[in-house]
């Protein structure tokens, strides 16, 4: 039960945080493929900027960790998926998400 | 005279009727005509007949109402009602449902008021005042005047895909007592509610808020204890 | 056969949708950007290879997305945090406007 409470208030917190990001996400997907997207204009924009990396690492970390606790959701009402098990499994695999969205930010920071 | 087709989802299948239409009757009307000149063994169940019991509640052409304050003319379609027990909950016979999970709900949410100044049920020397303009009574106010009969309930998806989910009406309940200032078991009213049995399921569809026949908003409710029990988490 | 004729519910099954595409996206994303860690080169070969009609139409489609999601969970957020309890029939309009929006200025730069 006080798992599921910090499941919730976890989805929430997140939830916050990629309201403001997604602002940020969309006005620069906008920007950026005005004449089309390349490398280059994406590997200037971030290469070596430290504001870029850590806010793609937060965002990553609350998009892999929201979007897994979503899941548990709907997979426990439409699938019946429930219990433990289930709860640590969606964790794990929101965890490994935001891992592979904060190497690829790492990747672009040092590209 | 015009006729009205009624269909019945009876425990052995669908019935169907014609009546009379008659310029103003009820779908509780119609129903009772039925059991009276056609079918003497239909169940069905309905007391007060003015909108207070909470005991009539149907599934109304694919909408939970409650049928005594339901006028035939604003639900029919096609000269056509089609009636059927009110969704989750299990069938006692034909139109009649047990409401036994739905007021255990109620139990388990806590909706027995706790006295704070008196634990062991004695009446307290003075009256407690709650001013009427206080938020708190406000919001109590809001929700207090549930007749219990199911309709949210009936509406709510979350209920279908959980059956220990709570549901609107004990959830609207039980934040009616955490407004209640006279009440001292806020604490474990809101454990009692926490988790996936309970408000944090909600998917704010407001089908409950959308149906209740006496215009309460059990989906504000079950935000509101949300709302309590996220900063109970953070700030304990 | 439950009563699903309101906004507040055509909201919610909006919010459901679009965030199951998007958690199932994703990972896709993040493997695609992950390119980058082989260099610029390589992040540029994924990018020509996307650069048809076919990965334009699914870009538009999840900017739409993402722009419905964000502005159905704001409205979620409303009502939980803020009890925003009257207008929900307005802020569900408000979220199909702004999706639709972001939508058709993708397209319009994009283009």
């Amino acid at each position: 039960m006080r798992g599921q409470v910090h499941l919730w208030a976890a989805q929430r917190i997140t939830a916050f945080v990629l309201a403001a990001a997604v602002f940020v996400h969309l006005a620069t997907i906008m920007l950026a493929v005005r004449g089309g997207l390349s490398a280059a204009e994406i590997v200037a924009r971030l290469s070596g900027a430290e504001g870029w990396l850590a806010f793609y690492a937060v965002f990553a970390l609350a998009a892999g960790i929201h979007g897994a606790i979503g899941m548990r959701n709907i997979a426990g009402e439409w699938l019946g998926w429930r219990g433990r098990g289930f709860d640590a499994l969606w964790l794990g695999i929101g965890l490994v998400t935001a891992a592979f969205g904060i190497r690829a930010a790492w990747g672009l920071y040092h590209a | 005279m015009a006729q009205l087709k009624v269909r019945i989802q009876r425990s052995d299948g669908i019935a169907e009727y014609a009546v009379a239409a008659r310029e103003n009757q009820t779908v509780l009307d119609v129903v009772t005509e039925i059991q009276r000149e056609q079918q003497p063994d239909l169940a069905y169940r309905f007391a007060c007949r003015v909108g207070m019991c909470g005991s009539c509640a149907m599934e109304v052409n694919g909408v939970a109402r409650w049928t005594c304050r339901t006028h035939v003319r604003k639900v029919a379609e096609d000269g056509t009602l089609t009636l059927r027990p009110l969704a989750n909950l299990p069938v006692i016979r034909d139109l009649a449902t047990d409401m036994k999970p739905f007021f255990d709900k109620w139990a388990r949410a806590r909706g027995q008021f706790q006295p704070k100044d008196a634990p062991n049920g004695a009446v307290p020397v003075e009256f407690a005042v709650v001013p009427p303009s206080s938020p708190k009574r406000q919001e109590a106010d809001a929700g207090i005047e549930c007749i219990g009969c199911g309709v949210c309930y009936a509406s709510c998806d979350v209920v279908s895909w959980n059956p220990d989910y709570l549901g609107p009406a004990a959830l609207n309940r039980a934040w009616t007592l955490v407004n209640d200032v006279r009440d001292g078991g806020r604490r474990e009213r809101l454990d009692a509610v926490a988790g996936d049995a309970g408000c944090h399921s909600c998917h704010s569809t407001q089908g409950c808020t959308e149906r209740c026949p006496k215009n309460l908003d059990p989906s504000s409710a079950i935000a509101g204890l949300k709302r309590s029990i996220f900063w109970g988490v953070l700030a304990p | 056969m439950r009563d699903r004729r309101h906004p507040a519910y055509w909201g919610f099954v909006l919010h459901r949708v679009s965030g199951i595409g998007l958690a199932l996206f994703l990972p896709l994303h993040f493997w695609a950007l992950g390119h980058a860690i082989q260099g610029e080169a390589a992040l540029e070969g994924f990018l020509r290879f996307t650069d048809n009609w076919a990965f334009k139409t699914g870009e538009w489609g999840l900017v739409t997305l993402l722009a419905l999601h964000l502005a159905g969970g704001l409205r979620v957020l409303a009502l939980e945090f803020l009890g925003w309890r009257a207008r929900q029939k307005d802020l569900v309009a408000l979220s199909a406007g702004f999706a639709l929006g972001a939508g058709l200025m993708f397209l319009l730069h994009a283009g």
